[in-house]
């Protein structure tokens, strides 16, 4: 199963890919665009193709990712998904107030994240040992915060706020907050 | 000559102001000052990639620095330039005077003010809500002072009148009927500003009938200047009313009477406060990019534009999917309805590589007619804002998708490779690209101090901000947040990194400032804020 470590090294890899064709394309049009001659204009219906394919583009983007990256769908049905553990967590004064002091999770279990802000815009965020993300979303008061996960790694990680709420919040961090047990892999950077 | 008979007079005597019409001073006034705010938002960048690899400042300080570096950046800076450029440009390519010489100077003055106030809230009194102002963090007293977040929204208030006044003369010029001049038809100079008659004229073709206007009442970088500034219009009036909103907060306190922040919906605020704001991003910058563009591949070709009805029609599309795309900024609220997420968040914001695909593509192609170009200052520049724009789009399209949000919003990546890449490479590139091709105009016939210099400024600009995005977007990947405040060098190496691009961005303006001082003279620069003594209402000087 895929987690946030694999689709950000795929985005990595793609987006560099990307980038050096871009950079290159660019390099080879300004070099060709002093030397030359032009041979009149290019036919509209490769324009239209090119229009075509942009249009494929942007829509095949979400269509791959929401049949690839595993949190997607059960995010947008979370509303009709049972969840098997409830963690009720409070944010005020710049502090996360945990149900208890660490949240013990098993492996492959749905478990539901309800957040409530009692002053300011937050953000909770799930981060490994290295600060690598595995998960983020706005705390916003007098709004439902949910988010509803499932891990398949055993580890440790960070709560962390993914939003500033001031210069007080600015380091608003829970070390060793959640513990993932009985998977049969483990998450290397969250141990 | 010596240096600093040079750096007083100029280049092969500098620049005559007192040849310069009302319009070419005001225009560049404006821009200088842009110039100049363009700097402070350097130093504050440099400021931050120096912090971000070994803080030397205290958490206040570092926060109020990342408040006001966008205000300066986008307003001080951005929005001057290109008021200054679009000023001269619309009378110029519309052949009739600029409505009034007056507002445009008391926009500039407006702004400046507005964006030195601002600043001033941040600097004296640390402010430190962040651009983004999140309900109810702004009024938040227990962290700011009430008079600070007064002097803010003062300020604010002041670069918003300013650009109202500048949407008004704007308007005005190519709707107004000049003294002497047979009555111009209305419906036909809306229907053009609006690129309906580039539309009408395709559905027109696809019917095989004759097209519905041959000759455009508006040409399309003015039509571009027109629709982006309506959805400046918007954006102002959004701000605006959140300032109003910030500032019964801030009197109430003021007052001593209690006011309860939670009878504000904060996601309610936040959809109607983004829904503004990025009609700056995705509405004023995409559509007046795409103009400047289309004028500065003309002017470089001497050609007309490729696909020009499809141009206009995709500018109007543009407007429209600007008006659609906010949701993508609120992805991660959860309480955030999932049909907007989709909708607006994914889908109409998709269409944005579309619109700007086509702007990238039309603009290629219309130069690429003209082979062989001369690589002159204004085409490498040109190609440089096309390929900011080229990296930028996809990255922030790749950002607004359901899946890759949960983990990449607000890191780096956003403001990194997107956010940075756009506005430093994309968007300062291309305003560069006008700088050098007006600059001649604007001075009568200026003479640049160095051509070495200006590739300077070229390269160093180029890799600094692709650099600096990159890294930054490396350091997001691995989960680095944008706005959280590290101190124990986690991400040093991508930090580092992105200091020493960062740092080229600062030796590439300072460059730049150089070569116009040198090219103008300090006698030109100082001449062009006295009133000019040609009493005109033309653009340019009957002899130029």
């Amino acid at each position: 199963m895929l987690d946030s470590a694999d689709v950000l090294s795929a985005l990595h890899l793609v987006y560099t890919i990307y980038s050096v064709a871009i950079i290159l394309l660019f390099g080879w049009l300004a070099f060709k665009l002093t030397g030359g001659k032009a041979k009149g204009l290019l036919r509209p219906k490769l324009f239209y193709s090119y229009v075509a394919l942009l249009v494929f583009i942007g829509v095949t983007i979400h269509i791959l990712t929401f049949n690839t990256i595993p949190w997607v769908s059960n995010d947008l049905k979370r509303n009709e998904i049972k969840p098997e553990q409830t963690f009720h967590i409070e944010v005020a004064d710049h502090k996360f107030i945990l149900p208890q002091k660490k949240l013990m999770i098993q492996c492959g279990k749905t478990v539901l994240f309800d957040l409530d802000s009692k002053d300011l815009t937050y953000g909770f965020g799930l981060v490994r040992h290295d600060e690598s993300l595995v998960f983020q979303i706005q705390v916003v008061p007098g709004s439902k915060n949910t988010l509803l996960w499932q891990f398949h790694k055993n580890g440790t990680y960070n709560i962390r706020s993914t939003e500033y709420s001031g210069p007080k919040g600015a380091s608003m961090k829970v070390d060793g907050a959640v513990e993932v047990v009985g998977c049969k892999d483990t998450d290397p950077r969250a141990s | 000559m010596s240096f600093v008979n040079e750096f007083v007079n100029g280049n092969e005597g500098g620049l005559k102001h007192e040849g310069l019409t009302p319009v070419q001073k005001v225009t560049l006034r404006t821009v200088v000052v842009g110039l100049l705010f363009y700097g402070l938002t350097a130093i504050e960048g440099m400021m931050m990639r120096v912090q971000e690899i070994e803080p030397f400042l205290g958490t206040d300080h570092f926060f109020s620095v990342m408040t006001v570096h966008p205000i300066v950046g986008i307003f001080g800076s951005t929005y001057l330039i290109v008021f200054g450029a679009f000023v001269f440009l619309v009378p110029y390519l519309m052949k009739k005077p600029l409505y009034s010489i007056r507002i445009a100077n008391i926009t500039w003055v407006l702004i400046a003010l507005g964006a030195l106030t601002s600043w001033s809230a941040g600097f004296l009194f640390s402010y430190a809500p962040l651009y983004t102002l999140y309900w109810p963090l702004p009024v938040d007293f227990n962290q700011f002072m009430p008079a600070a977040a007064l002097i803010f929204v003062l300020g604010i208030a002041f670069i918003m009148i300013g650009t109202v006044l500048f949407i008004f003369n704007i308007f005005a010029t190519v709707f107004y009927t000049e003294r002497g001049h047979e009555k111009r038809p209305i419906k036909p100079l809306v229907l053009s500003a609006l690129g309906i008659d580039g539309l009408l004229n395709l559905l027109r073709k696809l019917r095989k009938k004759p097209p519905y206007s041959k000759d455009p009442a508006v040409s399309l970088p003015v039509a571009a200047i027109f629709r982006g500034s309506i959805d400046t219009l918007f954006d102002a009036f959004v701000i605006l009313s959140v300032g109003v909103l910030l500032l019964v907060y801030i009197i109430a306190k003021m007052t001593g009477t209690s006011m309860d922040a939670s009878s504000i919906d904060a996601l309610l605020y936040k959809n109607w406060f983004w829904w503004g704001l990025d009609l700056i991003a995705d509405g004023l910058v995409l559509i007046y990019v795409a103009g400047a563009w289309y004028l500065l591949a003309s002017l470089i070709t001497g050609k007309k534009l490729y696909m020009e009805n499809v141009a206009r029609a995709a500018l109007l599309i543009e407007l429209i999917v600007s008006w659609g795309v906010w949701s993508h900024h609120l992805l991660s609220d959860q309480a955030q309805p999932n049909m907007m997420k989709l909708a607006s968040g994914e889908m109409i914001t998709a269409f944005e590589l579309v619109t700007q695909g086509i702007a990238i593509f039309v603009t290629l192609v219309t130069l690429w007619s003209a082979r062989p170009l001369k690589m002159t200052n204004p085409l490498k520049f040109l190609l440089g804002g096309m390929l900011g724009f080229a990296l930028a789009v996809p990255a922030g399209i790749l950002q607004a998708d359901l899946g890759l949000n949960r983990i990449l919003h607000n890191t780096q990546w956003i403001i990194g490779p997107h956010v940075h890449v756009a506005i430093l490479v994309g968007l300062t590139m291309t305003l560069h690209s006008a700088i050098y091709l007006l600059f001649p105009i604007l001075t009568n016939g200026g003479k640049l101090w160095s051509q070495k210099l200006a590739n300077f400024h070229f390269w160093a600009h180029l890799l600094g901000g692709i650099g600096m995005g990159a890294f930054m977007g490396m350091a997001g990947l691995d989960g680095m947040l944008r706005r959280s405040w590290y101190v124990n060098g986690e991400f040093n190496t991508y930090m580092i990194l992105a200091g020493i691009c960062g740092a080229f961005l600062l030796f590439a303006w300072i460059a730049f400032i150089f070569n116009i001082v040198m090219s103008v003279g300090l006698k030109g620069l100082i001449g062009i804020f006295l009133p000019s003594k040609l009493k005109t209402k033309d653009t340019l000087p009957e002899a130029a």
